[in-house]
């Protein structure tokens, strides 16, 4: 077996590491020093899911079509005050609880994408880790918060024929 | 009273048997063989495979894979769910290039349905497709490195199988798992500034292999190490139904991007299907960086062949697939990946069974492993490139 | 010799304090230097940032939670040498330290036979290697302890006869007096320079460094340690204090190691004498006790910046592959070296 080292090949690589490390030094790391600084993700990132509660008739769409059950919706109904005075009330589905257990959720974006309403959307928001596994189950009012966060849905490429969802 | 005298007539004799056996073994300098288990917990195998190795000093006597420390079920998880809910799953299978994952099952719904989809998202889907490739193998070629003592290549991989994983995100929203592929299309179409991004990517990675080239491949040591190991003749290889890189490397030319005729957009691009005659670890290893570069290359071609046009084609909002057997194959990154899915007509599939790459792929250890010595092992289990969700699902 | 004022039993305390100092002073820049941030800058990131300005205390940092990390001892490993195991390795580089002359009158001893003892000494290491594996009944460690064993026999003689070819040449085998020939030597009648051997004897200092890396077990010689093999060889069973002891070892011994072959190789602590007029090792000026360690350690830093830029870089051999290359390449290539050395020493 040839095992005296033919010079080029183990000197390329010494070549290709010295590169790297002066590169580093001279135009800075490929890293991210992560709580100092941040990487803006993409528009479209699936971070988490917000809720916007006016929307939501609480269907059942979602929880039915998640495919790990982590959506939890309990609702009443209501008599709300007619449209048109004089008519007769309206029944209205009144949201009490709308969950999501990210602990068990796989960032699939079937509910979102079922929602015939366009009461859920994605957020980019991804800084909402927990120590504990049983506060990852966040109400209505956390997921309303995460409304603010959620971003104009991106321009399409060239050629694209119908408009996008978010 | 001699140990003789305490024993049975049948104890005495296999004690007298034993006896000899020992004595035999002293005259002969005959040695004990000791197992050594490789995993399930061991930084070579990256997830949780055992491999029972049988060493006389270092050389492995006998070898052999004990896989399903990992194994989640996913062909009978999809029997209660829904069509469109299937791909989150099996998104999960091979979760280094996982968008590769939903295209047969996609794929064969389709074909059950007797729909296709439109021409921009068999293109776009083909895109996708030769991306999560490029993130797969790339991170492969990192963790060769690391198999064999070098720290540095893992990084560099790491590095620019970011640029391939922000692409990914950037279009499908998913970094890791995308589920991005619906029955009849694609769920939605490419943001803008999407194309001019992903042609700067495709020469940084250019850029990578060249320097995996220069800092591994062209290594004198880490040819010594993997040049004439582990080498799998083309026959052999074929009889174990090995597939993708590693059947290529033993000479055999057969890419189901090439030789099949799917719904998606491989023929509409020039590409060489790489082979090598040697069949050793080197070889597997080659053919992959080879194919890195040229997956860049086939989405460079496409990003300027995109048609205009819907992404999506006439599909019933609530999908009941109708009754029939459908078996849809594609070469994923680490081989011959398919789905045979019967479906009895309602929301989900009767039953699916889903052909892995990486299963077959490492039936071959304990033929391959005989007579090696540990180190090589690892460097024969790294150039096989098998990963733990593809091979236990 | 050290000030005559000083009683015996202060000069002892002082070489001991100083003999400390100068294995871990070494070892923790080594460690920052160039196992925290060269290697974090050749793989385009930053390393550790957050430890003090620019990440300096890591290293105090990582020693703190070593030291309060469980001491597990397997069951079945043999208490008392798995204990004394980290502590030889360690000794070996103490050990090491005592003959390496940092100044005219700045070292620990100054042996005539100081090259013969450091080879001597440089081996012990290999003894709580091998104990180390064997006991802590773990296959992994035994096979590391093994490997250990096998590859640093097999590397000490190419070593051996790196450093015979710069005694033939240096006439001597005390390492003061390697140093000061190499200093007030001269090249062809021109002593600008000195005479340092990394220029007559580059065989001899390659070979030299290639056993270097062999013994200290870096990359691409790591297969005892080999973490994607044998999990972490002869180490696998160490955990906190213990497993801080092999690494406070395997740095320090870099840097002594560093250290002896600048002394071989590179003029040692000295500048070439013919700069400041110095004509014997009695004229030397006495600031050299003080910059000669610096010259030392900048000299040092240069030998780890190569041992460690290669064990970035390389994949790791094969043991046998290994074995191979020690007795078919490095063993004959030295004594080829050592044959030419001695017949030119005695041409001119």
């Amino acid at each position: 077996m040839a095992l005296k080292p033919k010079v080029p090949g183990l000197v390329k690589g010494l070549g290709v590491t010295l590169n790297t490390m002066l590169t580093t030094i001279t135009k800075g790391a490929n890293t991210v020093q992560y709580p100092h600084e941040k990487e803006a993700p993409p528009i479209r990132a699936r971070g988490v899911i917000a809720l916007r509660e006016d929307n939501c008739t609480s269907c059942m769409l979602c929880v039915r079509s998640c495919p790990d059950w982590c959506i939890y919706i309990e609702a009443h109904k209501e008599l709300a005050p007619p449209r048109r005075a004089g008519g007769a009330p309206r029944k209205v589905n009144r949201l009490e609880r709308f969950d999501i257990d990210y602990a068990l959720c796989m960032y699939c974006g079937i509910c979102v994408e079922v929602c015939p309403f366009d009461a859920l959307f994605w957020s980019p928001e991804y800084e909402y880790s927990e120590p504990k596994i049983a506060d990852l189950l966040h109400d209505k009012t956390k997921l309303g918060e995460w409304m603010e966060t959620v971003p104009e849905a991106p321009e399409l490429e060239a050629g694209a024929d119908n408009k996008g969802k978010k | 009273m001699s140990v003789e005298t305490m024993l049975g007539d049948r104890q005495k004799l296999a004690y007298i048997a034993a006896q000899a056996a020992d004595a035999r073994l002293n005259v002969e300098l005959e040695t004990e063989g000791m197992t050594l288990n490789i995993g399930p917990q061991h930084p070579a195998t990256h997830g949780t495979l055992r491999i029972i190795c049988r060493l006389d000093g270092e050389q492995v006597i006998w070898a052999e894979p004990s896989a399903g420390y990992m194994h989640r079920g996913y062909e009978k998880l999809t029997e209660v769910r829904t069509f469109p809910q299937v791909t989150t799953l099996v998104n999960r299978i091979d979760w280094l290039g996982s968008f590769a994952n939903e295209v047969p099952f996609i794929l064969a719904a389709e074909k059950l349905m007797g729909v296709e989809a439109p021409p921009r998202a068999q293109h776009i889907r083909t895109i996708l497709f030769e991306l999560s490739r490029i993130a797969n193998v790339s991170l492969f070629l990192g963790d060769l490195g690391v198999q064999m003592g070098a720290i540095t290549p893992v990084f560099m991989a790491f590095r620019d199988r970011e640029y391939v994983l922000n692409l990914i995100e950037g279009a499908t929203g998913g970094r890791f798992h995308p589920n991005f592929d619906r029955i009849g299309g694609l769920f939605n179409d490419l943001p803008k500034g999407w194309i001019d991004e992903t042609r700067a990517t495709m020469k940084k990675l250019r850029n990578f292999c060249d320097e995996m080239d220069a800092l591994l491949f062209g290594n004198e040591i880490f040819q010594t190490r993997t040049r004439g190991i582990g080498v799998i003749p083309s026959e052999i290889a074929v009889q174990y139904g090995l597939s993708g890189p590693n059947l290529r490397a033993s000479g055999v030319d057969y890419d189901l991007r090439r030789d099949q005729r799917l719904p998606l957009a491989w023929d509409k691009v020039d590409f060489k299907v790489w082979t090598h005659p040697d069949g050793d670890s080197f070889a597997r290893c080659w053919i992959r960086l080879q194919e890195t570069r040229e997956s860049t290359l086939i989405v460079d071609q496409l990003l300027d062949t995109i048609p205009a046009g819907p992404i999506m084609a006439k599909v019933p909002r609530i999908i009941k697939v109708p009754e029939g057997e459908a078996w849809v194959s594609t070469e994923n990154p680490l081989g011959e990946m398919g789905y045979y899915v019967i479906s009895k007509g309602d929301l989900g599939p009767f039953r699916v069974k889903i052909r892995s790459a990486s299963f077959n792929n490492i039936s071959i250890v304990p033929w391959l492993l005989r007579g090696v010595y540990v180190p090589d092992v690892i460097t024969i289990l790294a150039s096989l490139y098998f990963i733990l969700g593809d091979i236990d699902r | 010799m050290l000030a005559i004022t000083i009683p015996y039993w202060g000069q002892s305390l002082l070489r001991v304090l100083g003999g400390i100092v100068a294995v871990l002073l070494p070892a923790g820049t080594i460690v920052y230097l160039f196992l925290f941030k060269m290697m974090s800058f050749m793989q385009s990131r930053l390393g550790p940032m957050e430890a003090g300005p620019y990440g300096s205390l890591q290293l105090v940092a990582e020693v703190g939670k070593w030291l309060q990390k469980e001491d597990i001892m397997p069951e079945r490993a043999d208490h008392r040498i798995f204990k004394m195991a980290p502590l030889i390795v360690l000794t070996s580089t103490f050990l090491l330290i005592a003959v390496v002359p940092f100044g005219p009158d700045a070292w620990f001893t100054n042996f005539d036979v100081g090259v013969f003892y450091m080879l001597a000494v440089s081996s012990v290491s290999v003894l709580g290697i091998l104990i180390a594996g064997w006991a802590s009944a773990n296959k992994y460690s035994l096979l590391g302890g093994l490997r250990a064993a096998g590859q640093l026999i097999a590397y000490e003689l190419p070593m051996v006869l790196a450093v015979i070819g710069v005694v033939i040449q240096a006439g001597t085998m005390n390492l003061q007096q390697i140093v000061f020939a190499q200093n007030a030597g001269e090249m062809f009648g021109w002593n600008g320079l000195g005479n340092p051997y990394i220029l007559t004897q580059f065989v001899g200092f390659c070979v030299f460094m290639v056993a270097v890396q062999a013994e200290l077990t870096q990359a691409p010689f790591d297969m005892p340690i080999a973490e994607s093999e044998l999990v972490s060889g002869y180490m696998t069973e160490y955990s906190g204090f213990r497993f801080l002891i092999f690494f406070i070892a395997e740095f320090a011994t870099a840097g002594v190691f560093a250290l002896v072959a600048s002394v071989l190789f590179l003029g040692g602590w000295g500048v070439p004498f013919s700069w400041f007029g110095w004509k014997s090792i009695d004229g030397v000026a006495n600031w050299m006790n003080v910059v000669g360690p610096i010259i030392m350690f900048s000299k040092m830093m240069l030998l780890v910046f190569l041992i460690m830029w290669v064990r970035f870089t390389y994949p790791r051999f094969r043991e046998d592959q290994l074995q191979r290359f020690a007795w078919k390449v490095l063993i004959p290539v030295s004594l080829a070296n050592i044959m030419v050395t001695a017949i030119l020493k005695v041409v001119f």
